[in-house]
């Protein structure tokens, strides 16, 4: 039987899911420290990348902040606070680090997304009269949606996928199961650990286009 | 005597680590450069390709464009792991998920460069006897670099962080530091790999934005252009025009 055969035996190996190590503890763990991490990024990001988006400033900003968020390695970051004071404060080095990688791209695809508004549009609302705030909800933002969507998925599936690395420094989540099956020598579980999290992450992904797609199914795809 | 107890304090920023394990430092280092070059090189070989197919038809776009951003999906850690089987612990496996992650950035900006060739260039170089495979050497390709190099730039910066996770089979270049460091919480290690790291991320892009410069000098404001066969188009350069969508960040 090939390692995916087995991998599969320890799926359905029910010991394996209960427990401190078990996968719905882990589960559980990553889920948690994800949505935590992408709900603070996006209070933090989606006002500013709007905002900078219907003044027209910042793009340069914008820009260059998903530029650095590409070159700097989660890794190191998790490591960096890993040998910082913030190793005993729990979930804490782990947020914080998605948190920073979550930014850029709803930043960016938040500024983008409202400077992609076709200008003779806004042009016109404000010919109509419409006042700064009235224009920024009732046209631009509705405008700018696929836009800001697309980067909220990309920064959900990124912040699940990131959240894997927190293993590698001794933090929760599902990537415990890859690297506990590493020290241990045990290639099933390291496989079954790797499947789990793609399928974690193939779901999310898969569930963001469908509520997107259920909330407002008038709006044109792109 | 504070600087030379900076090993023993465990300080953040010690330059005695840097001298005494420069060695260690270099082949770290070198480690990471190779890995990340031959990564971004095959993923340049095999993206050039797919996006050719890409552009046939629908029939081709479809699942050459589906696939390779469905691979972007699986994380760094999941993917490296599901390639253990295949390759054991060796470099080829963090170079093939490499490869695997470049796809994604690489074909659409091939692709994006290959479509944005003004279809009025390409009717000049027929009607000058150009056959397909010139056509696309000498005309299409010169004119999609542009795009293909910004395409390289960004694949090459999010490599280079990505490269780290490698660490997970001993082949991280960089990442190869500091995995062991967190465990004994050796500060200064920890940051002085991170930031060569990410010196190394912005020493990568400027290069590759200087060939960009020297092998499209067409695209330049001003710039007149040097060789006679290129001066026919000179098309603003598709990829990196007016607010480009911006393309996804790769986790690590």
């Amino acid at each position: 039987m090939g390692v995916i055969g087995e991998a599969w035996n320890w799926l359905a190996n029910g010991a394996n899911w209960a427990g401190e190590s078990g996968v719905w503890h882990r589960l559980g763990e990553h889920v948690y420290v994800s949505a935590v991490a992408l709900a603070i990024a996006c209070a933090v990001a989606l006002p500013v990348g709007l905002f900078l988006g219907h003044l027209g400033k910042g793009g340069t900003l914008a820009i260059n902040i998903s530029n650095i968020g590409r070159a700097v390695p989660v890794f190191a970051v998790l490591a960096l606070f890993m040998v910082s004071p913030l190793r005993n404060a729990g979930y804490l080095p782990t947020i914080a680090a998605l948190v920073l990688f979550a930014v850029p791209p709803l930043l960016t695809n938040a500024y983008v997304g409202m400077r992609e508004v076709d200008r003779s549009v806004v042009e016109a609302a404000r010919g109509m009269g419409m006042s700064g705030i009235q224009l920024f909800l009732r046209v631009e933002l509705p405008l700018a949606r696929a836009m800001v969507m697309t980067g909220l998925r990309s920064g959900a599936v990124q912040v699940v996928a990131t959240a894997t690395i927190a293993a590698m420094v001794g933090q929760g989540g599902l990537g415990r199961i890859i690297t506990a099956g590493f020290n241990t020598y045990n290639t099933p579980q390291v496989v079954a650990g790797a499947l789990l999290v793609a399928a974690l992450a193939l779901l999310v992904e898969g569930a963001l286009v469908a509520a997107d797609r259920l909330l407002l199914p008038r709006a044109t795809s792109r | 005597m504070a600087a030379q107890n900076c090993l023993v304090a465990n300080d953040w920023i010690c330059w005695d680590y840097v001298t005494s394990r420069s060695q260690e430092l270099t082949d770290a280092t070198l480690e990471h450069v190779w890995i990340t070059g031959v990564s971004v090189l095959i993923g340049i070989a095999v993206s050039v390709p797919l996006a050719l197919l890409a552009r046939r038809g629908r029939r081709w776009a479809a699942p050459v464009l589906g696939l390779t951003t469905l691979l972007y999906t699986v994380p760094s850690l999941a993917m490296f792991s599901l390639l253990l089987p295949v390759f054991g612990l060796s470099a080829a496996l963090v170079v093939t998920g490499l490869v695997l992650y470049s796809l994604t950035i690489l074909v659409r900006n091939v692709l994006a460069g290959l479509e944005a060739v003004p279809e009025d260039v390409r009717e000049a170089a027929r009607g000058l006897g150009y056959g397909p495979g010139r056509l696309l050497w000498q005309v299409e390709l010169p004119l999609a670099l542009p795009a293909l190099l910004a395409g390289v730039r960004i694949a090459t910066v999010s490599t280079v962080a990505l490269t780290t996770v490698g660490s997970i089979v001993g082949k991280g270049g960089l990442g190869n530091l500091i995995a062991p460091a967190v465990n004994s919480s050796f500060k200064a290690q920890v940051l002085t790999a991170s930031v060569l790291c990410v010196l190394l991320a912005l020493v990568a892009d400027l290069l590759l934005l200087g060939v960009q410069r020297l092998l499209t000098p067409w695209t330049r404001a001003g710039a007149g252009a040097r060789s006679g066969s290129r001066s026919g188009a000179r098309p603003a350069a598709p990829a990196q025009a007016a607010a480009p969508a911006p393309a996804p960040a790769k986790e690590a």
